[in-house]
């Protein structure tokens, strides 16, 4: 199992290893020389040369790649052009907001999902089951932030009932946080809770049409406990997968939400970087996303494991 | 081309669909037609009629330069089908083309997976708003980033299909024929796969339409005045206050164009499903 579980890291590092190669392409893919953006199109030939010098842009590019991976390898992913200081130090400090909003997210989306999914399966072909598709299928269309926008209009002006925007840390007043939480985290939660709860619902109609399922009914065992012990434990897998999924994308999804609710998080820089044309913060921030990525794979991997003993003897 | 064929070949594909199909059919009459009907101009300023809520006179109401939100909608539904359309378009024949080579050539096979498994350890929008960051917010350039964010997914479906058929008894009767390569391509793994590149291909127009408006709503996309419906939600988000109705229809029909695409998507792989039955 450890070799099995050492392979997959190995081949996710490569994938990260792979994205720095996408994140140092993509800002050769700019018009001209990163100097003619930064320094603008009629700065003196000396200024041009002395920034080049600077940012080792007068030196092949294999060096200049090998030279910035080794310094992202130490976590030293360069300096922000625009705010004067480290870009591992701008992340980290916006990280707990982009962090805090995605997990409490996924955590809407997954209680939403799930039990959306369990009803639907449960009441395979009925006006709930109906009902669950069709809320499914708006989350998986609806723009989020509109949605947040129509959420702030509903509950904010129109019933000022929760704070339209900002940020307050959690460990300090956790109240607070919660009501300034709610409504950003639920914009962004709906839209992911559509695809688990058909995966949900697809996963478990397999699974109550399972013989495990009538042994246990047969047996008396109550109701709730069939679906929720013996059907929905053998459902988890393609659950699992799918929410790993919408984990990943949840934090990609944080971007479009900090905007809305002016957040202070990662989004924001980066959205902030694009147009300020601040290429180490992008940089930065793509590999950032990517380590995410990869760290949810690993942990939906291990999960597996956890979830279903039988997976420990198929993979191989 | 036999598959195709039937691929067109009117059937039904379910209510649902069927219902999404006449929904973005009178969309695109809406946003292609309207201006015909409604003629003001969406760029045109109108200092004495500020903010007005709908009403006859303006149907879905004015922004805070005296815009018509109707025309506007309209005007910026026609840009962002446009960028779908092309998105979706130049997708699916760059994804074929990188998934037939995979599919068809060993030792590039591995190279071109590995690529497109760095592009999808980054969610689209992440890497489109990234891509946007070298590039000048322009239409032609958001069509690009969002050709370059999908087409490796395309690219995977188009090679494992590829894959697939190649070990088909049929295609092994063919290559003993003396049948080319390319011939093989062209006869049975392009109509095999084309369901699969159709069925890709709406959901690429949803997911396209979604992320044009997200782009433009970050301030990243098409630049304004031209309106498009995610810069129209940019401009009116700061008047949620006072003109709630300037964000909700730009809103929405990019909700419905999305969710119609969506749907159709799913009619047209059900139709297509063996599992499911005729």
């Amino acid at each position: 199992m450890t070799r099995v579980l050492a392979t997959r890291i190995a081949s996710l590092v490569f994938v990260l290893w792979l994205v720095t190669i996408i994140a140092f392409v993509l800002i050769r893919l700019a018009p001209g020389d990163p100097s003619a953006v930064m320094l603008g199109s009629d700065a003196a030939p000396a200024a041009v040369a002395e920034f080049r010098a600077r940012y080792g842009l007068d030196r092949p590019i294999v060096v200049q790649y090998l030279a910035w991976l080794g310094h992202v390898v130490r976590g030293d992913l360069g300096h922000s052009i625009y705010l004067g200081r480290p870009v591992a130090t701008a992340i980290l400090e916006r990280l707990p907001v982009s962090l805090t909003l995605t997990l409490s997210a996924f955590v809407i989306a997954i209680v939403l999902g799930v039990t959306l999914g369990l009803m639907a399966a449960y009441w395979h072909d009925t006006w709930i089951d109906r009902s669950v598709s069709a809320v499914a299928a708006l989350g998986l269309s609806l723009p989020s932030f509109w949605l947040g926008i129509c959420l702030i209009y509903l509950l904010a002006v129109r019933w000022p009932l929760l704070p339209s925007g900002g940020f307050v840390e959690p460990w300090r007043d956790p109240l607070s946080a919660l009501r300034h939480l709610l409504l950003p985290a639920f914009a962004l939660g709906y839209l992911q809770s559509g695809l688990i709860a058909r995966m949900t619902r697809a996963s478990m109609l397999d699974a109550l049409r399972g013989d495990f399922v009538r042994t246990a009914r047969s047996k008396g065992v109550g109701e709730l406990y069939v679906v929720v012990k013996h059907a929905f434990r053998n459902a988890l897998i393609p659950v699992l997968t799918v929410s790993g999924i919408a984990l990943a994308v949840l934090f990609g999804g944080a971007v479009v939400i900090e905007t809305v609710f002016t957040l202070p998080g990662v989004g924001r820089l980066l959205v902030n970087a694009v147009v300020r044309r601040d290429y180490p913060v992008v940089q930065g921030t793509l590999l950032l996303v990517a380590a995410w990525y990869v760290v949810v794979n690993i942990a939906v991997d291990v999960l597996y494991t956890v979830s279903d003993p039988r997976v420990r003897l198929r993979a191989s | 081309m036999a598959v195709a064929a039937g691929a067109l070949r009117w059937r039904g594909l379910g209510s649902a669909a069927n219902l999404a199909l006449v929904g973005i059919a009178l969309l695109i009459g809406f946003i292609v037609v309207g201006p015909h009907v409604y003629s003001p101009s969406p760029t045109l300023v109108s200092a004495g009629a500020r903010l007005q809520p709908p009403s006859w006179e303006h149907p879905l109401g004015t922004d805070q330069l005296g815009r018509e939100v109707l025309a506007r909608v309209m005007a910026g539904g026609r840009q962002s089908l446009r960028v779908a359309g092309l998105t979706m378009a130049l997708t699916v024949i760059a994804g074929s083309l990188l998934g037939l080579l995979a599919g068809a050539v060993r030792p590039l096979d591995n190279v071109l997976m590995r690529i497109s498994d760095a592009f999808l350890a980054l969610p689209a929008v992440i890497l489109a708003i990234a891509l946007m960051a070298v590039r000048e917010p322009s239409e032609g350039n958001v069509v690009l980033a969002l050709v370059v964010v999908y087409t490796p997914r395309v690219a995977r479906v188009v090679r494992g299909k590829a894959l697939l058929i190649r070990e088909m008894p049929y295609v092994e009767a063919a290559h003993a024929l003396g049948a080319r390569l390319t011939r093989v391509v062209r006869r049975h793994i392009l109509p095999n796969a084309t369901p699969e590149l159709i069925v890709q291909g709406t959901f690429i127009f949803g997911y396209a339409i979604l992320d044009e408006a997200t782009l433009s709503f970050l301030g990243v996309g098409p630049p304004p005045p031209a309106p498009s419906w995610g810069n129209m939600l940019a401009e009116a988000r700061y008047l949620i206050r006072d003109a709630f109705w300037i964000s909700f229809f730009p809103g929405l029909l990019i909700g419905l164009a999305v969710l119609g695409a969506n749907i159709l998507g799913d009619g047209i792989r059900d139709r297509f499903d063996p599992r499911k039955g005729e």
